[in-house]
Parts: structure tokens; C-alpha cells; sequence
């Protein structure tokens, strides 16, 4: 490998977008865990139907609050009425089980026949006295993980504004009820412990127990988080007024900040994502020089966290890694894995937004400058069989990608981790990193074990795709 | 438009890649939208496939919607021809490019132009057929291209093998048991003296198709896929086809006195009885299971059977006519093929429920109360929800079912299996219900003094309700942890910011 390569500039190509990943309706599997209170209907196909079942797998079983609405040939050649169509089902979705706010994912098929959804729902929505929100998360604009992106981004502008919130508060009544007294707690917590600063709302959807982590990371450094979007359930989601400071926690929520920024006037706070411990750090370091707060034990803190990965992070030491693309975290992956001691040679993703990712991009090069290592080529739109031809020659220790090419791959003795896991595992904030870099390392850990079998090459002719 | 949280056969280009990617050096180019292409990762996933599936998308975004595909197909066609040599491409649509009414046929006589390969445009419409349908309707356009083709050029082989031989058509990637069951297929055949003169498409090279029609019958063991081949091999060829699925040792037999017939009409002379009767009674252990007091105790047992046609009736004639079960309801997904079905199970259940409907299927398991449910994943699911024992029987099916070990449920090895799946769902079902009547086992709970049992410690709220999303399985280990943790530093009440504390010391 030469180190050709200036140490901050990144190296940006483009290639011809014949890549493997999942379709963006994949965003209904974690969403409608997120909101407790709503029903995901994903308006396509079979094939639609057919990728979520698979592609989900045992959580389809689990009384799902999702569900296909299935077009048929009739619905393609506009025999049948949209509106009255969709009028049955969800009023059937009503019946069975009285969401708080119905989703309508749009698909590519949606998108072809030119299907109104935007129009429909408002019309709809009056009518039966559901709020329905219309996300367009097909194959034709987006990859994988943007599918949560058009869902906040339609979600952002169903955010009430204060004059509403008396409104919102009889709506919570019961919920109030239930948590009587927390109220007031609050209150007390919030002169002592918080500096005073602009209202500051959160985007991206994470589990529950994360949210409250990132929170009290936060709160350590007197930073009041006055809502996450979204929330538990659509009937709290946050205030937003003009004015408010928002900050992303994911890398592909793009056209969410897009809509803050623009529809809701809202303050950006770029900053890196808070994906593992220096990822964190530079995040909560960003919010704090943002409100003029000066960050408390944060180097302290990134430095013990480190010192329980020892164990892990050696086994990254030196070692190469190759991020074929699909899900968008690559970039924040890459850098962390970089100060774990990693030296990674390309970064695949399905899409750069080199604005809403500034700040992780520029971290990322001034990472790869400190820790001495070259600059990886950022391939956006990648070409899969390209890659694998790059594979072969560079034959890296570590090589992140889906499914349809890990096990193909294992076969001819590389070694791979499934990309997607880091979707659905927990691996925001200073105490997920374990959880992060146990990801990472288990394909090493798994073949160290295995090494001395003589097995590493399980199939017969050259390797060839 | 229909509300459905679940299917059980899936869209039609799954049914032509599935054909395309078990021929070998095949390759299908899917004209469709990112993300269609999942069906590597079905691939690579369940039937754990070493090698790259042979499977790439045309990618079908805004700028092709704009513009038309043009030149973009029939660019990634040659350029695949190029990269990897396929004998075949076989072009495939996808409900997204249906719509779109390009014409693909068009893109596939200009990409022939410059490919050294074959290209093919798969004959298959996105909203009339499904998976199944659109596999055989493939397996039936490719064997018929490349026999037009052989004759065209002469290359037809003439006459039979000089010994009895067979073309088992019907294997494919991603099927029930099919690895299993045309190893099992191919012993029985070797058993009965007939060569095999081709399995298509699992394994096959479209190179040999022109030898089809050397074999002198075709046996298509599954009912939902091959019988379009078969049945245009016999139009053209004159050759007779078996599609008595050899399933339960009643059936093999009466499929191994269909071949017999078969051969004997051809000119040859053999005579399977004393095989079958040997196998039945001595080598197979099905026969002597029906026999023996393990499975009198089933006698009259209540069961369910829902999955294709093809095993669904099968297993519903073993469990009545082979082991004396009540099947209450008989039911098949194939919608498409119903009036077979009717046929051939009317005699041996009480009901029979058409339906690719999940939750009229669950409904029906719930009304009969059966003392175990035969049907794929989703019955087996239903069954979880109902305390009720399941055997997976068809698909669509799980990574579970793509089992290491041989498992056919084809032939006599087959019938054996069977009679485990069989026997192993309704024991279970029965140590259950002792259990129940005998109010469990022995000790409800083990008896180990937990750090936590007496906890000095308090935890907040929050804390509990932080706790309280921990999963379960893992929970205790938290709390004790967590604990341990404040004891040693002296906090007295835990927070979920002590709680999150605790998990980065700790590491756990």
C-alpha cells in the first residue's frame, strides 16, 4: 500500500450503483417498535411483501403492527378507486387496532402509476380520524437505512408547536395520571442540575434504553434534551419551534434535517455521530461549544472507556478492513474502527451527503492523520463486482457487507461481518462501545479459533465471483 | 388491494431465479429497483451457498424512469457475458419493470447481437402467477429453447440409452428438502436398475438439455414444479411421464408400479415387486412403525395438514391411510391447482381448506384443537401461540429447514423420516399435557439464593425502568451486577445513570 494519499484530503468516487442492499421499506421492522402507537401500512407488491417477511424474519409473528397493502392488477390499471381502497383497509387497520397514527410507506409501484398518496391522506385522514402520515420510502430514490429518514422527515413536520401543547397535554392525560409526580421531580432536577440553554430536540430513532444513555450524557454536562424525534408514541412527539436547536444521531438522516432546518426553522448543530467513545465525545464536545458550555470529564471519561476495550481493540490493531456499502453508518464505522487501530481501505456507501456529514468526514480524515494511517477511498453508489475484484487483490483482514456476499466469501477464506447487525444492535454512545467493537470482532475471534484446522478455503475452483 | 401481513408463495421472478440459479453457469439479470435483489441473501442464507449467486440487478431508479432503461440493460447483459462466460442470461422482470411496459424482448435481441452467450427474456407476468407457477413456467421455456436449438442445428441426439434411464425434473435451489430428496430420488433409481439420465435444473448444464429426450420416461416428483416440462416433452418426444410423488411408503410404491409399467410397455422386462415388498416390510421401518404399540397410542389423534399440494397431500394420506390419524383438515396454499388437491385428499380428511389466507388457516387450527398441526413455518408459529406441537412439512420455510444432516422425505429413507417428524410432534405434545395434568415438573423453580434476593439496595424508577427493558434472559445478571457494583462503591441508590455505569465496568 503506498501512502500516496494527502493525509486530510478524501478520495471521492462514484461508481455504477449495482450494489446489494435493503430496500428502504425495511425501516417499518424497527419503527413500529419505536412508536408504540402506530400501524406501518407498506402500499406495494408481493415482491414488497415478500423482501419484509424475509428480510424480517421471526418478527413478522409477533402480531405485528404492519402490514402489505397488496396491490393488485386492478389497482395497476386503475379499475379500483384508490381512495376507496385505502378507505377499506384502514378502516379495517382502525377497527383491529386503533393506532394513534397510521404510516403509508410509498413504493416503487406507488411511485409508477403516480398513485397520490399525499393527497389522499389529508382527505382520508379527515375522514376517519387517524392522522396519516405519508413517507415515500421506495427502491427507485433510497437504500436501506434512508427509509427512517423519509418516515422523521414526514414525521418532523407533525410536531406540535407550543400554542398546541396545552392541546397535547389532555391528550396525555391518562399517561400523566400514570406517571404522577415525575412531573414535578423534573422540575426540581431541571434548575439545579441544567445550564440554561436554547430548547435542543434530538432526531433519529434508537432503543429506549440508548436514548435515555445519550440523555444522561448530556445531563452530565447540564444539557436538557426537551425531546427526541421520534418519540415512544406519535402523541408525544416533540415541540419544535423556530428557533430550537436540533442534532442528528445517525448518519443517513439527511432529508430529516433537510425538513428541520427548512419547514421548521430549526438551528443544525453538525457535529460527529455518537458511534463509539471518541465518536461520542466529539458529538457531546460539538453541543457543548454550540451553547458555550465547557465539556466536564469528557477526555477522562473517553479514556477509561477505551481502557476496558483493550482486550477487543488489539485485535483491530493493524488490521485491514473493507466496507463494501449499504447502510450509510460506514463513515462513522470507519473512523471508529480507524482510532481503534484499523487501517481501512475503502468505505463503500449508498449515498455521501458531504454537507450533513461534514463534521463525521472531516473527523474522520483528522482521525486517519493521527493515527498515521492512509485515507480510505470513499466509493459512493459502489459496483459490487468491482469490488469483489478489489477484495481479491487487496484481500483485507476484515470485509463489512450484506448477506448475499458473507457467506461466499467466508468460503474463500475471507472474513466478514454482516453489516446489518449494526443497524439493529445497540451501538450508539460510551457504553455501547463493547457492545460495538463485540460486533466487529467476532469474525476474528471466531477464526482465531478456527486457524489451525487448515479449512479456510472451502471452495473448489480459483476464486472467481 | 388486499391487506396481507404474510405470504406463503412468493412473487413470480423468485420462481424464475430459483430455476436460473440451480442450472449451472446461469445467470439472471433482474430488471428492478435496488433492493429487489434479495434473493442472494435468501440464498446465501438458508441454503448456506458458498458460492456468489449468480443473480445481478439492472438497477431500475428516477433516471431510468425518466429516460427508459435504453441502454442500460442491455449493457449490464454484455457486460456480465463478458465478466463471467453464463451459457444462459435469462433476463427477468420484476412487478416494478411490468408496469413500466418496456420492451424487454427488444433489449434482449440487441443484447444477443453482441453476447457469446444465450439470452432469454423469462415468459413470466408479475400479477397472474406466482413463485411456483412462474418456476415451472421458466424450467419449461428453457428446456424448450435449447431443444428448438439442437434441433435447429441438428444436434438432437437420436434414439434411447440402451438401458432404462429416467430425467428427474424438478429440483431446485431454495425447495423443500430437495438436495435430500434427489440424492434419495437417485438411489432409488439405482436400486430399480434405471440410469439417470439428468436431473434438472439443480446442477444441470443447459449444454445437456438436448439429451433429454434420450431418457425413457420423465419422473416429476413434485407436483407444483416440472409437470409444464414433462408434458412438452411428451407432446414432442412422445415421452411418457411418473408424477406419482414417491412420498410414504403406499405412494413409492404405487410410483415405483407406475415406472414398472412405464418400462415394461417400452419393451423392457422388470419386475419391482419383490423390491417394494423387501423395502416395505424389512428395510424401510415406516411399515413396521405403523405396526408397532408406539404408534397405536396415535390412533384417532386429531391433526391439521396445510402447506403446498404436493406434500400437504401426501402427508395427509400417510397420517391417515399409513398410521391411523384423524386429520381433521386437509388445506393447501395452491390456489391456482385446487381442484388436484380435492381430488386426491377428499377421501382421507374431514375438511379440506383452500386458502393463501394466514389468519383463516390460524382461525381453523384454533376451532379444531388438534393434538399437533403438519404445515410450514407460519402454521408452525401458530402452533407456538396455541401450545400446540408443529412439523414443518413444506414451504415457505426457515434456515431451520435446510437441514445439514440428510433428511429426504422422499422414498424409503423419506417415509422414515416422516415417521420421526410425525411420531417426535405428537410425543411431544403428549409429555406436555402429563406434565400439565400432573401440575409440572418436580420443582417449579431452582432453588439458588441469588446475591439479590435480599437487596439492601434501592433502585429508582428510572433505574427499575431501565432495568425492566434489560431482556429478560439477561436481566438478572444485570441486576446482579449492577449491584455489585454500587456495593463497591458505596451507592445506596441506583439510578439507570448507575445502572449504565455499572454495564461499562463491568463490560456486560
Amino acid at each position: 500500500m503506498t501512502v500516496a494519499a494527502q493525509p486530510d484530503a478524501l478520495n471521492f468516487e462514484c461508481e455504477t450503483g449495482n450494489y446489494h442492499t435493503f430496500c428502504p421499506i425495511s425501516c417499518v421492522a424497527w419503527l413500529y417498535q419505536k412508536i408504540e402507537d402506530s400501524f406501518f401500512l407498506v402500499i406495494g407488491t408481493k415482491t414488497c411483501g415478500y423482501f419484509l417477511q424475509n428480510a424480517m424474519g421471526v418478527m413478522i409473528f409477533a402480531e405485528p403492527r404492519y402490514a402489505m397493502a397488496e396491490l393488485e392488477e386492478g389497482d395497476i390499471s386503475a379499475q379500483l378507486n384508490d381512495y376507496e381502497e385505502l378507505k377499506r383497509l384502514c378502516l379495517q387497520i382502525k377497527r383491529d387496532r386503533n393506532p394513534s397514527v397510521i404510516v403509508w410507506i410509498g413504493t416503487c409501484t406507488t411511485e409508477i402509476i403516480k398513485m397520490d398518496l399525499e393527497g389522499l391522506a389529508p382527505k382520508l385522514e379527515a375522514e376517519i380520524g387517524i392522522p396519516i402520515v405519508v413517507a415515500r420510502a421506495n427502491g427507485l430514490d433510497y437504500a436501506f437505512t434512508q427509509g427512517e429518514d423519509t418516515v422523521l422527515a414526514a414525521m418532523a413536520q407533525r410536531c406540535p408547536k407550543q400554542i398546541e401543547e396545552t392541546e397535547k397535554e389532555e391528550r396525555n392525560a391518562i399517561q400523566r395520571l400514570l406517571a404522577f409526580g415525575s412531573k414535578k421531580e423534573e422540575a426540581t432536577t431541571q434548575e439545579s442540575e441544567y445550564v440554561e440553554h436554547p430548547p435542543l430536540v434530538m432526531f433519529g430513532s434508537l432503543p429506549d434504553p440508548v436514548v435515555t444513555q445519550l440523555t444522561l450524557e448530556l445531563k452530565k454536562q447540564g444539557i436538557a434534551v426537551s425531546g427526541w424525534l421520534p418519540a415512544k408514541r406519535y402523541t408525544e412527539l416533540p415541540v419544535i419551534e423556530e428557533g430550537y436547536y436540533v442534532c442528528g444521531v445517525n448518519p443517513f438522516l439527511s432529508r430529516t434535517a433537510t425538513t428541520l432546518m427548512r419547514r421548521r426553522k430549526c438551528k443544525l448543530i453538525g457535529a460527529p455521530f455518537p458511534i463509539g467513545p471518541d465518536g461520542t465525545r466529539a458529538w457531546i464536545e460539538k453541543i457543548c461549544s454550540v451553547f458555550s458550555i465547557e465539556p466536564k470529564g469528557l477526555e477522562e471519561r473517553e479514556r477509561q472507556i477505551w481502557e476496558t476495550l483493550e482486550d477487543y481493540v488489539k485485535l483491530l490493531r493493524g488490521k485491514s478492513v473493507f466496507f463494501m456499502g449499504d447502510n450509510l453508518l460506514e463513515i462513522s464505522l470507519a473512523r471508529f474502527l480507524v482510532r481503534c487501530g484499523a487501517i481501512v481501505h475503502e468505505i463503500g456507501i449508498p449515498y455521501m451527503d458531504k454537507r450533513y456529514q461534514k463534521a463525521e468526514l472531516d473527523f474522520l480524515a483528522k482521525t486517519c492523520a493521527e493515527m498515521g494511517v492512509p485515507t480510505p477511498k470513499i466509493v459512493e453508489k459502489p459496483d459490487n463486482y468491482n469490488q469483489i475484484q478489489r477484495i481479491y487483490e487487496l484481500q483485507p483482514d476484515l470485509v463489512i457487507t450484506g448477506m448475499a456476499h458473507a457467506n461466499p466469501l467466508e468460503a474463500r477464506g475471507i472474513d466478514t461481518k454482516w453489516s446489518v447487525e449494526f443497524t439493529f444492535a445497540q451501538i450508539h454512545g460510551f457504553s455501547n462501545t463493547r457492545d460495538l467493537l463485540e460486533l466487529a470482532t467476532r469474525p476474528l475471534r471466531r477464526n482465531n479459533n478456527l486457524k489451525n484446522l487448515g479449512w479456510d478455503k472451502l471452495v473448489k475452483e480459483d476464486t472467481r465471483v | 388491494m388486499k391487506l396481507a401481513y404474510w405470504m406463503y408463495a412468493g412473487p413470480a421472478h423468485i420462481g424464475t431465479l430459483r430455476i436460473a440459479s440451480s442450472f449451472k453457469n446461469v445467470h439472471a439479470i433482474m430488471h428492478a429497483p435496488l433492493g429487489d435483489d434479495y434473493f442472494n441473501v435468501m440464498r446465501s442464507m438458508l441454503e448456506r451457498e458458498r458460492d456468489f449467486t449468480p443473480v445481478t440487478a439492472s438497477i431500475v431508479d428516477r433516471n431510468v424512469l425518466a429516460r427508459g432503461s435504453q441502454d442500460k440493460v442491455v449493457d449490464n447483459i454484455t457486460r456480465k457475458d463478458r465478466e463471467e462466460r453464463p451459457d444462459l442470461i435469462v433476463l427477468t422482470p420484476t412487478c416494478t419493470s411490468s408496469i413500466l411496459q418496456e420492451d424487454l424482448s427488444n433489449f434482449v435481441s440487441r443484447a444477443q447481437m453482441d453476447a457469446k452467450g444465450d439470452v432469454l427474456l423469462a415468459d413470466v407476468n408479475h400479477y397472474r402467477v406466482n413463485e411456483l407457477q412462474a418456476a415451472d413456467r421458466t424450467l419449461d421455456q428453457i428446456v424448450q429453447f435449447y431443444i428448438e436449438k439442437a434441433k435447429k442445428k441438428g444436434e438432437l441426439p437420436e434414439g434411447k440409452t440402451e438401458k432404462p434411464s429416467v430425467n428427474i425434473i424438478g429440483m431446485t435451489t431454495l425447495g423443500f428438502h430437495n438436495q435430500h430428496d434427489t440424492t434419495e430420488l437417485k438411489r432409488l433409481m439405482a436400486d430399480l436398475g434405471v440410469e439417470v439420465n439428468a436431473v434438472i435444473p439443480e446442477g444441470a448444464s443447459v449444454r445437456n438439455l438436448k439429451n433429454l429426450p434420450r431418457a425413457w420416461f420423465n419422473l416429476v416428483p413434485y407436483r407444483e414444479l416440472g409437470l409444464m416440462t414433462a408434458n412438452y416433452l411428451k407432446d414432442e418426444f412422445g415421452m411418457p411421464f411418473v408424477d406419482v410423488t414417491p412420498m410414504g411408503v403406499v405412494e413409492t410404491a404405487r410410483c415405483i408400479r407406475t415406472i414398472e409399467k412405464v418400462l415394461n410397455e417400452q419393451g423392457a422386462t422388470v419386475d419391482f415387486e419383490a423390491y417394494i415388498d423387501n423395502q416395505t416390510r424389512f428395510v424401510s421401518q415406516a411399515a413396521w412403525f405403523s405396526r408397532s404399540i408406539d404408534c397405536q397410542n396415535l390412533t384417532g389423534k386429531k391433526a391439521v395438514v396445510f402447506g403446498d399440494n404436493t406434500h400437504a397431500a401426501a402427508m395427509t394420506k400417510i397420517l391417515s391411510r399409513e398410521m391411523g390419524i384423524h386429520v381433521v383438515l386437509a388445506g393447501t396454499y395452491c390456489k391456482y391447482d385446487a381442484d388436484w388437491f380435492r381430488e386426491h385428499v377428499s377421501e382421507y380428511c374431514d375438511e379440506i381448506l383452500i386458502s393463501d389466507n394466514n389468519a383463516e388457516i390460524g382461525d381453523a387450527i384454533a376451532r379444531i384443537e388438534p393434538s399437533a398441526i403438519f404445515g410450514t413455518q407460519m402454521e408452525r408459529h401458530v402452533g407456538k401461540r396455541l401450545d400446540t406441537p408443529c412439523g414443518v412439512i413444506a414451504a415457505p420455510i426457515h434456515i431451520q429447514n435446510f437441514p445439514v444432516g440428510y433428511k429426504p422425505f422422499l422414498g424409503y429413507e423419506g417415509a422414515n423420516q416422516v415417521v420421526d417428524l410425525i411420531y417426535n410432534s405428537f410425543t411431544l405434545g403428549m409429555e406436555d399435557h402429563l406434565l400439565e395434568i400432573f401440575g409440572g415438573h418436580d420443582t417449579k423453580e431452582a432453588i439458588t439464593k441469588s446475591v439479590s434476593a435480599d437487596s439492601d439496595l434501592n433502585w429508582s424508577k428510572d433505574g427499575l425502568a431501565e432495568l425492566n427493558k434489560i431482556p429478560g434472559f439477561v436481566r438478572g445478571k444485570v441486576k446482579r451486577n449492577t449491584e455489585k457494583f454500587a456495593r463497591e462503591r458505596g451507592i445506596d441508590t441506583i439510578t439507570a445513570e448507575v445502572l449504565y455505569a455499572a454495564k461499562e465496568a463491568v463490560g456486560a
